[in-house]
């Protein structure tokens, strides 16, 4: 090992490299790109994974929505057509019947005319629990979100998504304890949140569900309900519990695929992340595959080298370098080679996943958000490498070192 | 080596010497029985046409190839079949080589071809500077220190490949065809140095096809089919070819 710290075995090294700038350049391309691409593709990959995670981070995955329909079927006595009203008892049924769901979010909508002074539009009011928060989480820009005490009070509070609160408000007026009126009632501001991506709602105001209720006549009716699951569920399968359930409760034809209404967000989630797993496969698969014949490409110019090389390594066999100096020396050339290159991939590789990052921007849609690749993935990479670079020029250096002096100073 | 004095008088020694070459299923027999002995500070070429086997001469003697039969002794050391490394190490201790094609590594200039054999050697970088550009000073050719192969004749190559050989301070300078590739002053040139050098206390072995090259050592062994025909001083040769 005493050689590797040898100034003098790498000037001998600097000097066969830098007298062949050419083959040299060549050979650091061929690993350079393989690098490059890894590290490039990983960065978008998980750019993209961080782009999608945004998206849908902050709800709850295993969630399904569930809200009524018409029928489509005529059953049990009953024409097609039949609105179906969900209750708060067919929560109560699922529940009871479904033991896997964790909980239950009923809400109820109307659209209602708000007014802030001389400042008016007509906005969908939903009636909410505050569990919703923990089924999308609420991106708030100022205040709370609701509370248990303002459902279980009837508080006349509410919370505005940032568009409404736009509409309604001055820029920059601080909304937070101030009234607004939602038909005819004045309701405090409590909270402001920034809707995401993907959302559930197309909600702009929300109030207690207890406080809608009363306001609007609704008694037990619900318009859709959000159920979450416990971890480990089969979300697909609770869906179509759910829906059989409710469809036996409400007398609707149980084929009826119309009468309800559904979203799963966990059929959603599992087809994003089953295309995110089979592009970090397809990023490792080429990346490697690059970098393997990266490596090679290493070793056959190396070969090529000794062939080309076999007179001058014959000279320095008979001035006395043995067989071990010879092999030394190729071994580290493709070494050296190779973590030049490496390293030269990884630089350009981050300076193109800064540039796309500057370039896809900040925007809350963007499809990658921070195009990065981890350290510890890097240097296994480079390690990977340099290993493959040792092992790739121990071929060309084992043929080095059978060249025989006589053999190779033979006048032609 | 102190407790064998009696072949310390020889540098070289070699005794009923046999090397055969298999070609195919046959075996080519190169050297018959060599007997050749080289006293300290000689100056000896060894002659013979191609095929005569003095090409395989230089290789045994010069450690790059083991012999079948016989004794070889070099500097009081019996060189018996060794290893690479061994051999590696006992070329550059004590030889010296210098090529026809003169072999220089085209892209390391004049000193750092010089000073190669010191690396191998293990000397620190600075004294092989040192010493490579007193060698180069020896061969006149200082001030081309810094030039690349290619910016150098034939005769400044051969130089600079001899002050290669010198560098390590060797018991024997083997001369392959040292002129081959030379015009016929820049070969006068180069044999000067060589007697210089010789002149200075180094054997030197010279391996030539050419009479006139010859002629300038102070021994000529004639080698023919793998025997030695003759081994005279140059001056009785001389007279001898005369007649």
């Amino acid at each position: 090992m005493k050689f590797l710290f040898d100034k003098d075995t790498w000037q001998e090294i600097y000097g066969a490299i830098r007298k062949n700038k050419g083959r040299t350049a060549i050979t650091i391309i061929g690993v350079m790109w393989g690098i490059f691409l890894l590290v490039t593709l990983l960065g978008a990959a998980r750019g993209v994974e961080n782009g999608f995670n945004r998206m849908f981070g902050s709800f709850a995955t295993n969630s399904v929505f569930v809200w009524g329909r018409a029928t489509s079927m005529p059953f049990k006595g009953f024409q097609e057509g039949k609105r179906v009203r969900l209750t708060l008892s067919d929560i109560d049924a699922i529940e009871q019947e479904l033991p896997e769901i964790m909980m239950t979010v009923p809400r109820i909508s109307t659209n209602s005319l708000c007014s802030n002074g001389f400042k008016a539009g007509t906005f969908e009011v939903f009636g909410d629990y505050s569990e919703l928060d923990m089924v999308q989480k609420k991106n708030l820009v100022y205040g709370r979100f609701l509370n248990k005490t303002d459902i279980l009070e009837k508080r006349k509070v509410c919370v505005l998504e940032e568009e409404t609160y736009k509409q309604l408000f001055d820029k920059d007026e601080y909304p937070i304890g101030t009234m607004i009126k939602i038909n005819d009632t004045n309701f405090k501001i409590v909270g402001i949140y920034k809707k995401g991506a993907v959302s559930i709602d197309s909600a702009e105001i929300h109030i207690g569900y207890s406080i809608f209720q009363q306001l609007y006549n609704r008694g037990e009716n619900i318009d859709y309900m959000f159920v979450t699951a416990n971890e480990g569920t089969d979300i697909v399968q609770l869906e179509a519990d759910i829906k059989l359930l409710l469809k036996n409760i409400h007398k609707v034809h149980p084929e009826d695929d119309r009468a309800l209404g559904s979203f799963n967000m966990g059929k959603e989630m599992e087809k994003v992340t089953s295309f995110l797993t089979g592009m970090q496969f397809m990023t490792w698969f080429i990346g490697i595959a690059t970098l393997i014949a990266g490596v090679f490409a290493i070793g056959n110019i190396l070969l090529i080298t000794v062939k080309e090389r076999t007179k001058e390594i014959g000279v320095r066999r008979a001035l006395g370098a043995t067989p071990r100096d010879i092999r030394n020396q190729i071994v580290m050339e493709s070494v050296f080679l190779t973590s030049i290159a490496g390293m030269l991939g990884i630089i350009f590789g981050g300076i193109v996943l800064v540039i796309i990052d500057s370039l896809v921007g900040d925007e809350p849609d963007a499809f990658m958000v921070n195009p990065t690749i981890n350290i510890p993935i890097v240097l296994i990479a480079l390690v990977t490498l340099v290993t493959l670079g040792t092992l790739i020029g121990l071929i060309p250096a084992g043929i080095a070192t059978r060249i025989k002096p006589i053999e190779a100073l033979r006048e032609e | 080596m102190q407790n064998k004095p009696r072949d310390n008088i020889f540098m070289i020694k070699i005794e009923q010497l046999h090397k055969s070459y298999p070609i195919g299923k046959e075996s080519l027999h190169v050297l018959k029985g060599i007997n050749l002995e080289v006293k300290e500070g000689e100056f000896v070429s060894i002659m013979g046409s191609s095929g005569s086997g003095k090409s395989t001469m230089l290789n045994i003697i010069g450690l790059l190839d083991d012999h079948d039969k016989g004794k070889y002794t070099l500097d009081g050391e019996l060189i018996q079949s060794m290893d690479e490394v061994k051999g590696a190490k006992l070329r550059n201790k004590f030889l010296g080589f210098v090529f026809q094609s003169f072999n220089l590594i085209a892209y390391k200039n004049a000193w750092e071809n010089v000073a190669l054999p010191l690396y191998y050697k293990g000397v620190g970088r600075k004294e092989r500077k040192i010493k490579a550009m007193e060698y180069l000073d020896k061969v006149g050719l200082k001030p081309w220190a810094n030039h690349l192969p290619n910016e150098l004749s034939g005769g400044q190559k051969q130089r600079v490949a001899i002050a290669r050989a010198l560098v390590t301070e060797p018991k024997v300078i083997l001369a392959d065809e040292p002129t081959g590739a030379l015009d016929s002053e820049t070969s006068d040139s180069v044999m000067k140095l060589l007697r210089g050098i010789n002149d200075e206390g180094m054997t030197i072995v010279v391996i030539t096809h050419e009479h006139d090259i010859a002629e300038l050592t102070d021994r000529i062994v004639l080698l023919k089919d793998g025997q030695i025909l003759s081994d005279e001083h140059t001056s009785t040769y001389n007279n001898k070819i005369k007649k």
